[in-house]
């Protein structure tokens, strides 16, 4: 293997080692968000640093992978997804810092559990987690069949999303004292829509790399079989 | 427009180029690319038939420019390579002055008028962007120059006599960064008024300068097609092999 390959290699895995802390963050969020887990949302916050390391590094590593080896075809297609995926998957990880931050801060009983049912908060959460997980399955893979899947995940998600906004302006007009609550578990809501769209960017930026499409903006987003 | 079409072409029993088809736009500049061997300078030389003066070749296809045969027997071949002018890979001024060199292809064309010469070999050295460093300096050699200075002469030699196109056969290979960048510049502008035709071992070079890329390999053209989509998305794994450093 060339010397250039090796080092393109050796960025690869250090975005698979990111999106690796990333997914455990968002678990973790998840986790301590239906346990009310001050504890463990402490521990996400606090790895947070880590996620933000993860995305310098790789920065710095792509820079001078482009100054040095000025790859073109695919190796330019990789190192410039890499750069965006690790982008990415930094603010996904703000995201599950965000959810956590939430946890800890503003103790908020009135999220009952059949109030998270309703909302399809563990559906929603599930969905991203399983998004995010499938997409470094088709990087590592180097395969993009799975990228329709995760791009539908995606328009789920955001249908979940409108109807919980919708189920939570019925429960906050009934009970007005829990407006704090409600604006909370709108704002968690929120983040994990955002979630999902980070997700189908990063496999935006797989199918770039892999098949040299441009998905970006376009309605139909699937990639062609 | 120059056009091949079904070439192959012969040293002895070597079959050095086969069944390359391609046309190039007039105003373009279209790079060779490949390893070293693989037939890019002899299909590049076809052009101004320098071919020709190598002993047991054989050529067999059609090589045209703006539609005529350039291998029609009743072509003057003088004529042909003042229509089609060469640079090569390291500069080779001829042993005389500055101002001599570029007035050398007028005055064998027959040019006596000495206002003439003088005004052709100012434009042609401007148009070689080497009339503001070296008009002061018209009576010296052309060996007191810079080898980036002396390729730039060799190019005003061969635009003095108006060709309609220009081959370059490695120009820059030769030069230091700051002379090969000046090169470069000069293809963009050269483009204007000329058709070029270069061979590069530099990829990063063909991916700045060119329109249109070829990738030779082993006498066959492998790929041929807009350079920004050869280096973000080669349609052959040969391309992208070679491209990215994996070839071989």
């Amino acid at each position: 293997m060339k010397h250039a390959e090796k080092e393109l290699i050796a960025i690869k895995e250090e975005v698979s080692r990111m999106w690796t802390l990333v997914l455990s963050q968002l678990e973790k969020a998840k986790q301590a968000f239906f346990n009310n887990d001050v504890e463990q949302a402490r521990e996400v916050v606090s790895r947070e640093k880590r996620v933000n390391t993860f995305e310098l590094k790789i920065d710095s590593d792509c820079e001078n992978y482009i100054a040095l080896y000025n790859p073109v075809a695919i190796d330019l297609r990789l190192v410039l997804s890499l750069i965006k995926i690790s982008y990415t998957l930094e603010r996904i990880g703000d995201f599950a810092e965000g959810i956590a931050r939430h946890i800890v801060e503003d103790s908020c009983d009135a999220v009952t559990e059949s109030l998270k049912d309703e909302l399809e908060l563990a559906v929603m959460f599930d969905t991203v987690i399983e998004m995010l997980s499938d997409s470094f399955t088709a990087l590592d893979s180097e395969n993009t069949r799975l990228s329709g899947k995760i791009l539908a995940k995606d328009e789920r998600i955001d249908a979940i999303y409108r109807n919980a906004i919708r189920k939570l302006a019925v429960y906050l007009r009934k009970e007005p004292a829990q407006i704090e609550c409600g604006l909370k578990t709108m704002l968690i809501l929120r983040k994990i829509e955002r979630i999902g769209d980070h997700c189908s960017n990063i496999v935006e930026e797989i199918v770039f790399y892999i098949d040299a499409k441009v998905l970006k903006h376009k309605k139909n987003r699937e990639p062609a079989a | 427009m120059i056009e091949a079409k079904n070439i192959d072409f012969y040293y002895g029993d070597f079959h050095a180029l086969k069944n390359i088809s391609m046309k190039m736009e007039a105003h373009t500049v279209t790079a060779f690319i490949g390893p070293s061997g693989c037939g890019k300078s002899t299909f590049l030389r076809l052009f101004n038939r320098m071919n020709d003066l190598i002993d047991a070749t054989r050529l067999t296809g059609e090589c045209r420019i703006d539609g005529a045969d350039i291998y029609h027997k009743s072509v003057d071949v003088d004529e042909l390579r003042k229509k089609v002018g060469m640079v090569f890979q390291k500069p080779n001024p001829f042993p005389k002055s500055v101002f001599e060199n570029v007035a050398y292809g007028l005055r064998v064309g027959g040019m006596t008028d000495k206002n003439r010469i003088r005004q052709r070999v100012e434009a042609a050295l401007t148009g070689a962007a080497l009339w503001d460093e070296v008009k002061d300096k018209l009576k010296k050699s052309a060996f007191e120059l810079s080898g980036g200075q002396q390729q730039r002469l060799c190019i005003a030699r061969a635009l003095a006599i108006s060709p309609a196109i220009l081959l370059m056969d490695e120009p820059a290979s030769a030069l230091d960064p700051v002379s090969t960048s000046k090169i470069e510049d000069l293809i963009h502008v050269l483009k204007k008024e000329y058709t070029l035709v270069i061979v590069t071992h530099n990829m990063q070079q063909a991916a700045r300068v060119s329109d249109k890329t070829g990738f030779f390999m082993l006498g066959e053209l492998v790929e041929f097609s807009d350079t920004k989509k050869m280096f973000l998305n080669p349609e052959k794994e040969e391309t992208q092999n070679y491209l990215t450093g994996r070839f071989g």
